[in-house]
């Protein structure tokens, strides 16, 4: 699943025997734009490149061998269950990728036109206006009315320029949200059920015969399967549209887009599709989730949602289908553990262990840091146990190993103070946040008191707070890539034009 | 008789309006400042303004509380204010410099989503710090509801002093930013980088300076609305979304990156809120005021005292 299958790094390494140098008809500039966007040396460059030369429609193939075989291993409906709702990410951060990653706008409605999909859906089958139309039409349904709101929201934006169209989209988002939550009584007629919802939808049905939401009362798989095949249409579908004209032209958009107008392209309609394109994937996704859940409600289409959505799209690496297929599996499965206090721990000392050796890799330095760590805490944990013994005196939240090795290192207080924690938390900020700021010794030196504070925080803050702390993370995940790696995992690096 | 009532709600409306309006601009105000110089809508913004209104909590509680404040009212509501006011501005400077200050040569849509993530960040910082639960400044127990019932009437409406409190100090505070930004060194430096950052900073204008100040004052109005604001309806986690989305759709109306505009854009947007919630319909009153900005938008994108945007090649 890669995004350049006409990779040209074959052609600006010269075949043996030949001289590099000057070649007549080529674009020594041109040539080198792929060094210099897959620059990246080591053994990691290399598995990169050869990932690259593997064409996109092998890997997904692979891919989706792969999670059509998830089943197989896995009989929990839970483990499915979860499984579906990353596909729906999956959906969801692909059709964000066309208007975001690949037309270059600021979508901060894309979230309505998921509602919007979900709506049509559930009016259109289900008890509230009496209607049962089968889902080989209501998807489709979905599909084009989200795109059409989709191309009367960016209409606005024909006149406006820059920031203006992120605006109109969060307006039409808060006008979206009051509609539905307001929608029991517009002009004396219920059309959304405010803020209970639309409930008693039909699931799926394909062929006249409806797919059951549960079967023995875990979740239906075969919804995964519906959702699989959704994805590799939309996947290909987008892939299509990207490698056309109108997705060159979309990314000329994106780069500059005074130059594409200058250069004759229609750049106000290239917004438009871009924007319906965004759209009726979040419809159909829509649609595809309400036939899942039966129901619908104003409240599952929040600014979180947005975040989240947004979040997949940016780590994974706008512009880039594959990056953005592994931001949402990663951002999903991740949302997912941290649910639960006893696997979330694992994680955060798992990130914990992995990013300081991938920092600081095997050297004196990683060693001075990680002694430094252990003793740092067994001796802040003997002090404050020596003085009181009620400070080391709590338990853990959630259990796992890991819970009782961090108890014998990490100061958990039977009862914290209430004001211990936020001044906890905020020193961990700033001194993340000076981090930052300093080089050599000083950062590693700092680097000490930064870790533990960090497991104290952890401990006795943000575990027993699952969902502040995962929308918390989401938040600094963003603005860390923006900063440390705008292009993502797998995005293009932007050549710069000088 | 109903003629007065009808005035008498009018009255009323008219001062929701302008409570409502004054908040709305020290907001505005700040988006104004930055997108003025940057060019960047601070979407993080609002959320400052809630994390002002959570420091004035803090500060309140620290002072006693409001029912036995350890010092005289007068200067427990200043105290509380300057708190906001300083914290915030430490944090505005802080966002700048680590979620904005790397981006600023990067693509316009970079330092855009650097601040939904700052946004979204700090609303579920207070959160994990503070719980989702409200906080309410209980103003009405301080000096036993004086801030409610003293005032002075105009017809049958009572105008209590609490509203005259904020209203006042909006103003004063707004007329403060102007004089600054018009009469001393560090305005005309501001007003220079706005028109061209370049040509500043060739002038020998500290560029970075300049830029670090627009958030201090952005910063801290909005720590003082976020005051303001918390004295009369209780504050949480998540009011800084809605209020800073008021607060830029003022700027907007006004003319984003116009001083005057952003506080007429506050007011306009104040009165609009209140005349539709009492007129028309208080469910309906958003959908209302953000379908007119569209529709306003497209006629005049550059708002009302903004001058339209000329494209350089």
């Amino acid at each position: 699943m890669d995004d350049r299958t006409d990779h040209p790094l074959e052609e600006s390494v010269p075949a043996a025997g030949t001289t590099a140098g000057p070649q007549i008809g080529k674009d020594e500039w041109v040539a080198r734009i792929s060094e210099r966007r897959t620059g990246r040396g080591g053994w990691l460059g290399k598995v990169d490149e050869r990932a690259r030369a593997v064409p996109w429609w092998a890997w997904l193939t692979l891919f989706v061998a792969l999670a059509a075989m998830l089943p197989v291993g896995f009989e929990s409906g839970y483990v499915r269950r979860i499984a579906f709702d990353t596909v729906v990410f999956m959906l969801l951060a692909l059709g964000l990728n066309v208007v975001v990653g690949w037309g270059g706008l600021l979508d901060l409605g894309y979230v309505a036109f998921f509602g919007v999909g979900a709506y049509t859906y559930a009016v259109v089958s289900s008890e509230k206006f009496d209607l049962h139309v089968s889902a080989l039409v209501s998807i489709p349904l979905a599909l084009v009315v989200g795109g059409i709101v989709g191309l009367l929201v960016g209409l606005p934006s024909r006149r406006l320029v820059g920031d203006y169209l992120a605006i109109v989209t969060l307006f039409f988002f808060q006008i979206f949200l009051t509609v539905t939550n307001n929608g029991e009584s517009i002009f004396g007629k219920d059309l959304t059920g405010g803020p209970n919802g639309i409930i008693n939808v039909d699931p799926l049905n394909v062929f006249g015969r409806e797919l059951p939401v549960s079967r023995d009362g875990i979740f239906n798989v075969a919804y995964l399967y519906v959702a699989l095949a959704l994805f590799i249409v939309v996947y290909v579908a987008l892939r299509f549209a990207n490698d056309s004209r109108t997705g060159r032209a979309w990314r000329s958009l994106r780069e500059d887009p005074l130059a594409a107008e200058l250069m004759g392209m229609p750049v106000q309609w290239l917004k438009l599709t871009a924007f319906a394109f965004g759209a009726a994937v979040a419809g159909l996704t829509g649609a595809l989730v309400t036939g899942l859940n039966t129901s619908v409600f104003p409240q599952t289409f929040e600014f979180p949602l947005l975040i989240t959505i947004y979040t997949m799209v940016i780590l994974g690496g706008a512009g880039s289908q594959a990056g953005v297929v592994i931001g949402a599996i990663a951002i999903s499965v991740v949302l997912e553990v941290l649910r639960e206090p006893g696997d979330a721990r694992y994680l955060f000392y798992a990130v914990a262990i992995l990013s300081i050796f991938a920092a600081l890799r095997i050297s004196r330095r990683l060693a001075a840091v990680v002694g430094g760590t252990l003793v740092l805490g067994f001796v802040a944990h003997a002090v404050a146990e020596s003085i009181d013994a009620s400070w080391t005196a709590g338990a853990p939240n959630g259990g796992g190993r890991v819970a009782g090795w961090a108890s014998d290192w990490v100061i958990v207080p039977a009862d914290l103070a209430g004001w211990l924690g936020p001044v906890a938390y905020i020193t961990l900020i700033v001194l993340i946040l000076a981090l930052t700021l300093l080089h050599g010794w000083y950062r590693l030196a700092l680097l000490v008191p930064t870790l533990y504070l960090a497991a104290f925080v952890w401990e006795n803050v943000m575990i027993t707070k699952p969902e502040p702390t995962r929308f918390v993370i989401l938040g600094a995940i963003l603005v860390a890539v923006m900063i440390a790696r705008p292009e993502g995992i797998l995005g293009e690096k932007r050549v710069e034009i000088v | 008789m109903l003629g007065s009532v009808r005035l008498d709600t009018f009255i009323q409306l008219t001062l929701n309006g302008l409570t409502l309006g004054s908040v709305y601009a020290l907001i505005a105000l700040g988006y104004t400042l930055v997108y003025g110089i940057l060019k960047l809508l601070n979407f993080a913004h609002g959320d400052v303004f809630m994390v002002g209104s959570f420091i004035g909590f803090g500060a309140l509680q620290a002072l006693g509380g409001s029912a036995t404040p350890k010092v005289p009212v007068w200067l427990l509501l200043v105290l509380i204010v300057l708190a906001a006011m300083v914290g915030c501005a430490l944090l505005g400077v802080a966002i700048e410099r680590f979620a904005y200050r790397p981006l600023r040569n990067a693509p316009r849509i970079a330092p855009l989503i650097s601040a939904l993530g700052v946004s979204f960040f700090l609303a579920y910082s207070v959160q994990l710090m503070f719980g989702s639960e409200q906080r309410d400044y209980d103003a009405f127990s301080i000096s036993a509801g004086a801030l409610f019932f003293n005032g002075f009437d105009i017809g049958n409406v009572r105008i209590p002093l609490l509203r005259i409190i904020i209203i006042v100090s909006a103003f004063v505070l707004m007329i403060a930013l102007w004089l600054m930004v018009t009469r001393t060194r560090i305005g005309k430096a501001m007003r220079a980088t706005s028109h061209d950052r370049e040509a500043a900073a060739m002038m020998g204008i500290d560029v970075d300076r300049v830029i670090v100040f627009a958030f201090v004052l952005g910063s801290a109005l909005a720590g003082a609305a976020g005051v303001m604001f918390a004295l009369r309806a209780p504050t949480s986690a998540t009011i800084g979304f809605i209020a800073g989305l008021k607060g830029f759709t003022a700027a907007v109306i006004g003319g984003i990156g116009s001083i005057p505009g952003a506080m007429a854009g506050g007011l306009i947007l104040g009165f609009a809120e209140a005349y539709t919630q009492g007129y028309i319909s208080t469910r309906w009153s958003d959908l209302l005021v953000f379908s007119l900005l569209i529709l306003f938008m497209l006629f005049r994108p550059q708002g009302l005292f903004g001058s339209p945007e000329l494209k350089k090649v």
